[in-house]
């Protein structure tokens, strides 16, 4: 493990990016102590106007005098949230399902890969209006939704690796020594995995932010008076030719977000996946 | 008295493009209660698939007859849960290959203490106290740093002596050793046999002891035999069969054991030609077409297992070196 931690320290871009991610994640929790203006106070005397400084809004403000520094942080926190929880229900139910699919083998795993198949054949955007359709649009929801879709490429990854693994001579061994297969799999196998499910849950964050971002973008996310990065943006692409700075200030937010997850995501696979140490 | 295992008639084939191969053609064997039996011969003999039978670890495809019971109870026909219960416990095995039969990311102590946890519902407390006589038993030394190490900080020789030592664990009847010390360099195979031959004389259990390697057998077997081609061509207590080898075959492995005393050779000594393919039907003696003493009866009849010379001596030989 320690020579995963120091090929991780050589990656300055890695360790920059996570820097940067929890100066985000800090901003997100801390700042509105520091910021005087309240999230959902609307200030007509200043509507609209632009990022400064000195004045009372350092982001500026939006159409309706909202503070945009607020109101950004607010949409961090809340596409932050979204990605973590949404990444860690499509990370349990992936490794459940990968790892039993690939213990059990044979027509069970068949079985299991085809219905994931079937699955991802399935237009995702579609399937997600569907679901809220059918449940409403509450916050929470959109974590199930958006996790219940993206755990697929997980279970495959997790099968995969599982199928790999159980033919190692220490399954072999343990199967040998009287284990029965809920434990060859919870502590025999699954730990083995971790390495590239780790890799791959930390790239499953921002593309789960970006969807989010995506469907609140089409005003399927998350519902006003609450704020992600995405319906920020949304706001902001309206107003983009007289105040250019309600789209920028989230946008490059976001963009910043997803690019630092993607490079601690990338500096993560090249410090673990280095196989058999 | 119940023998420890019984096998009878056990044949074991696997389907394949070019037809079925079969592993072990039909072998009964006994083991009795604190036996030592040396299973000898070479690569694809059959002598891990026999392994693998007694221990209920054949692979799905695989196409089993026969019996083979451990302690009167059938192995073959036995529910995954039942195997589960004996193995690990009564029934243990060891493999080849120490450096990959240790799950990488647990500790040693972790590994051995989940085996009485499993078996004797013992609490993990009580569990790591036991596995660290384990270790004592098999004389790891610093028993105490190596349940907190993992397997990838142990030595290859280290590795076989903690497996050998979570097969003890539950004071097994039986532990079946398949090339314990193949993988292991010429010292630490010697040390590895020490291991064994102790733990036997204090455990009283009986050992299947599966080697390519005669003079590994040789030093702790009662009683050896040899398998070719998926059969038994020979079987005789270890000091009979070292002196008066009947079968060819044996004749020809032992022949192959360097000595150091002897005349120095040239080359080392090896049987030309090379095993049978295991598919295809077998007409006459398997080990004929490298044999030199083959007759032409040797080529259309296949010998079976008879007695031999000496009391428990058999052979599968139509023309033994003493006839």
């Amino acid at each position: 493990m320690s020579g995963a931690v120091r090929r991780w320290r050589a990656n300055p871009a890695a360790v920059a990016a996570l820097a940067v991610i929890a100066a985000l994640i800090g901003l997100a929790l801390v700042g509105p102590l520091f910021n005087p203006n309240d999230i959902r106070a609307l200030d007509w005397a200043n509507v609209a106007t632009s990022p400064s400084s000195t004045g009372a809004h350092w982001f500026g403000t939006d159409r309706l005098g909202r503070d945009l520094f607020a109101r950004t942080l607010e949409g961090t926190r809340v596409s932050l949230t979204v990605g973590l929880v949404a990444s860690l229900i499509s990370l349990t139910i992936g490794i459940s399902y990968g790892a039993v699919a690939g213990y059990l083998g044979g027509r069970a795993d068949q079985l299991m890969m085809r219905f994931i198949e079937v699955l991802s054949g399935l237009p995702l955007v579609f399937f997600v209006i569907f679901l809220t359709v059918l449940f409403g649009r509450s916050p929470y929801f959109l974590f199930l939704a958006i996790g219940a879709v993206g755990w697929l490429t997980m279970a495959r990854i997790v099968r995969g690796q599982t199928l790999s693994i159980r033919r190692r001579e220490f399954i072999e061994a343990a199967v040998a020594s009287g284990a029965g297969p809920v434990r060859i799999v919870v502590k025999h196998i699954v730990p083995n995995l971790l390495g590239p499910v780790i890799v791959y849950a930390t790239l499953t964050v921002p593309q789960i932010i970006l969807f989010e971002s995506f469907l609140s973008f089409l005003g399927l996310g998350i519902q006003e008076p609450h704020a992600s990065l995405g319906t920020l943006i949304a706001e902001g692409a309206g107003e983009v030719e007289a105040a250019p700075w309600i789209l920028w200030v989230p946008g490059t937010l976001l963009a910043l977000l997803l690019l630092c997850l993607n490079l601690v995501g990338d500096g993560l696979r090249d410090a673990l996946d280095v196989k058999e140490r | 008295m119940t023998p420890t295992l019984a096998i009878d008639a056990l044949r074991v084939g696997f389907d394949s493009d070019g037809g079925t191969i079969a592993a072990v053609r039909e072998v009964s064997l006994n083991v009795e209660p604190a036996e030592c039996v040396g299973l000898v011969g070479e690569s694809g003999s059959g002598k891990t698939q026999l392994c693998m039978a007694a221990m209920g670890l054949l692979p799905r495809g695989a196409q089993v007859s026969g019996s083979v019971r451990f302690e009167g109870r059938e192995i073959l026909a036995a529910s995954p849960r039942d195997l589960n219960r004996i193995r690990g416990s009564k029934l243990t095995m060891i493999f080849q290959d120490p450096m990959t039969s240790l799950t990488p990311h647990l500790k040693i102590g972790v590994q051995l203490a989940e085996v009485l946890v499993i078996h004797a519902q013992m609490s993990w407390r009580d569990a790591e106290r036991a596995a660290l006589e384990a270790l004592e038993r098999v004389r790891v030394p610093e028993p105490a740093r190596r349940l907190r190490q993992y397997p990838h900080e142990l030595s290859g020789g280290m590795r076989q002596r903690v497996m050998i030592g979570m097969s003890l664990l539950c004071d097994p009847a039986l532990l079946i050793a398949d090339e314990p010390t193949t993988a292991l360099d010429v010292t630490v195979q010697a040390q590895i046999i020490d291991v064994l031959r102790t733990m036997r004389a204090e455990s009283r259990m009986a050992i299947v002891l599966v080697s390519h390697d005669l003079g590994v057998v040789a030093g702790l077997a009662d009683r050896i035999l040899v398998m070719y081609a998926g059969r038994v061509v020979e079987s005789a207590s270890a000091a009979l069969l070292l002196r008066h080898a009947e079968h060819p075959y044996t004749a020809a492995l032992l022949k192959c054991v360097p000595s150091l005393l002897g005349p120095r050779l040239e080359r080392m000594a090896s049987i030309p030609g090379s095993p049978p393919a295991a598919a295809g039907i077998e007409v006459g003696c398997a080990f004929a077409p490298r044999c030199p003493r083959a007759q032409p009866r040797c080529q259309t009849e296949r010998p079976l297992l008879r007695k031999a010379s000496g009391p428990p001596h058999q052979v599968a030989c139509h023309y033994p070196l003493s006839a």
